[in-house]
């Protein structure tokens, strides 16, 4: 696949200036890309520059960025997840079952998030119990738990959530600051630090770049996949909650694509989509990049659909790039 | 192993016949021959899909932009039909086929020049293809009024019994199976899905063939965008969306395997059938059609359940997972 794998390695005799490779880095790029989105839609309209505006912003990245989150765990250790938003959906239509039975907000929070982890726990026992490829399990879970969404609701809709349920998707911690977003941030924190500074984080980079030396190694691979496909279904139930709060409302076809655009955060943040490497900080950057890019051409009266193009231009560019780059300079002498 | 994969056709034929008996058992109209031609002709635009995908998933990559393509090349051919309804038919057939060829060509080289893997280009593409066909129709529709009679009329045609479109979709089969079985490009798209490390001893270019693949399913999703617009009467942005997972669900149904080298025409028409029988069946059995998601869903998670015991069996468990992402 990459040939640079293959050339002999030297070992250099001291790591790299950590200076140097802070700003050579892939979040680096992150950020500067962050900050010329933000500078041309400050000039491309003046309703941007705004707290409010701002802080509306957060709310169109915050439920896919947190799933986001675990999906990066996932895809670094070489699996994948196609079944979030449908595990979203499911939840979704479960709260609302509870609430035409009078259920109340904790009892439907606890439904919420019970339902998502249950949903992850499914697949990861499909893949892990019984050796399959996880893209297959979760297209068929993808139409499994939708398709459960349908056949409880159909063309309805679950509505009449209690007032107080609203705060989740709603409300704000202080000022302009909303529950959403202390939410991802906290979560950005939690995974960030499991990433990057536990052996359970290690040993998820090295399921990802090697399955098999890993089990040699004495890493339980099957558990440890088994633990992130059951993160992803549990953040999938909170982002449920997030969004039916924010909505009000149940249809079965809530949250359709989010899957694609979780995945494309995560791919997007400089996570390899074959396993093995990617930082949290990057898949928080790239998740504010979408945000950044969406509503920026929302404000600019872009319709959603047109959007699109340029998330997905930005994925194939973003990938393409250093692979170009990578080319031209091997070709250089050395 | 060869006769290994012939027994899995032979099981789906088995599934589907007692399908069809279980459905006929209370609704004996069901399996009146003419009933299942209209079964078959309802599911020709999938069989002649699911065809393309696999020989994309056969080389181990994955084509979700399928449906997207479909849904731009629908349109486009839609508009041109409208804007001259004196072109000839042939003309727009070619023109389909053609601007399906250029979508997939471009994922094949982003594949095949960059090393990008499938999974990322066509999750790309398919979110670019869907914009642009927005971009192209500025959101209208392109209704039957606007449509010229021979576009529509054209698979319609009987001709010795069935409907022309039930024809194409047998040229299609044939020319696939003639491809995938009596051609070194057939031979070669199975080789570099088995193993791509002795392909290339082999002497196989192995991002060419793979470029090749995807040109092959875009045409095919090019040809079945036609067919879709003028068999529904409409094109719009939101023609087949979500479309690629049933042409995906119809591979793995087939078992075609998502590691890539396993699978058959035959299997993939055998697996878009089943969808189809489920997807004509629901309403005749008086099921709500609400109830088809859920139901192709648990087909998807059992047929791949099933796949990987046989490929277990060939003891290709080393592969299995080497590039399923």
């Amino acid at each position: 696949m990459s040939d640079a794998v293959h050339s002999p390695r030297a070992i250099p005799d001291r790591l790299d200036n950590p200076f140097r490779s802070a700003v050579f880095s892939w979040e680096a790029l992150l950020v500067l890309v962050a900050i010329a989105i933000f500078i041309v839609n400050s000039l491309a309209s003046p309703y941007f520059l705004n707290a409010w505006s701002l802080s509306d912003l957060t709310f169109n990245f915050t439920e896919k960025a947190l799933i986001a989150l675990a999906m990066a765990l996932l895809i670094i250790s070489g699996e994948i997840d196609l079944s979030v938003a449908a595990i979203i959906a499911l939840a979704s239509t479960l709260m609302g079952m509870a609430v035409q039975a009078g259920v109340g907000t904790p009892g439907l929070v606890l439904i919420g998030i019970s339902v998502g982890l249950a949903c992850g726990a499914f697949n990861g026992a499909m893949v892990t119990g019984l050796g399959l490829p996880s893209i297959v399990v979760t297209i068929g879970t993808m139409s499994l738990f939708r398709g459960v969404s349908y056949i409880i609701l159909g063309d309805q809709a679950y509505k009449g959530y209690p007032a107080d349920f609203a705060f989740f998707g709603q409300g704000y911690v202080w000022w302009v600051i909303s529950f959403e977003l202390v939410l991802f941030l906290v979560a950005a924190l939690v995974y960030g630090f499991v990433l990057h500074r536990t052996s359970f984080g290690r040993r998820i980079f090295a399921i990802g770049n090697n399955p098999v030396a890993a089990q040699f190694s004495g890493v339980r691979v099957g558990r440890i996949k088994f633990v992130l496909f059951c993160l992803t279904g549990l953040m999938a139930g909170i982002a449920s909650v997030l969004i039916t709060s924010r909505l009000g409302s149940t249809r079965p076809s809530i949250a359709q694509g989010y899957e694609l655009e979780a995945i494309t955060m995560v791919v997007l943040g400089g996570v390899s989509i074959l396993g093995g490497s990617g930082t949290i900080p990057g898949v928080v950057l790239a998740a504010f990049i979408m945000g950044l890019v969406t509503f920026g051409l929302g404000l600019l009266n872009v319709p959603g659909i047109v959007m699109s193009i340029f998330i997905g231009s930005l994925l194939i560019v973003v990938i393409a790039l250093p692979i170009v780059w990578n080319r031209l300079a091997r070709r250089r002498p050395a | 192993m060869r006769s290994l994969a012939k027994h899995r056709e032979v099981w789906l034929v088995v599934a589907i016949a007692a399908l069809v008996a279980l459905i006929a058992a209370r609704f004996p109209g069901f399996a009146r021959p003419g009933n299942l031609a209209t079964v078959f002709n309802d599911t020709s635009i999938l069989m002649i899909l699911a065809l393309g995908q696999m020989v994309v998933i056969l080389t181990r990559s994955i084509d979700l932009s399928m449906a997207a393509n479909l849904a731009f090349t629908g349109m486009a051919v839609a508009m041109i039909n409208a804007a001259l309804p004196g072109l000839p038919l042939p003309a727009i057939v070619l023109a389909a086929l053609a601007i399906g060829l250029v979508l997939g060509s471009i994922n094949g080289l982003l594949v095949w020049k960059l090393d990008m893997p499938s999974i990322v280009v066509t999750l790309g593409t398919l979110t670019i293809y869907r914009g642009a066909t927005f971009v192209l129709s500025g959101g209208a529709w392109v209704n039957a009024d606007q449509m010229s009679p021979a576009f529509i009329n054209f698979q319609r045609a009987s001709l010795l019994g069935l409907p022309v479109l039930s024809w194409i979709a047998i040229l299609v089969i044939g020319a696939f199976w003639l491809v995938m079985t009596r051609t070194a490009l057939g031979r070669s798209i199975y080789a570099i899905g088995v193993n791509p490390t002795a392909s290339i001893y082999a002497g196989i270019d192995v991002g060419r063939t793979k470029f090749i693949a995807f040109c092959i399913s875009g045409m095919v999703a090019g040809l079945a965008g036609y067919l879709w617009v003028s068999r529904y009467v409409i094109a719009s942005v939101e023609v087949a969306n979500g479309y690629e997972l049933s042409i995906i669900a119809a591979c793995v149904i087939g078992g075609v395997s998502i590691a890539g080298g396993i699978g058959s025409v035959a299997g993939a028409v055998l697996g878009a059938l089943f969808l189809g029988i489920i997807q004509s069946a629901l309403p005749v059995i008086n099921v709500s059609p609400f109830w088809q998601m859920a139901i192709s869903g648990s087909a998807i998670i059992l047929a791949v359940v099933l796949n990987a015991r046989g490929e277990r069996k060939q003891g290709r468990i080393i592969l299995r997972k080497a590039e399923a992402a």
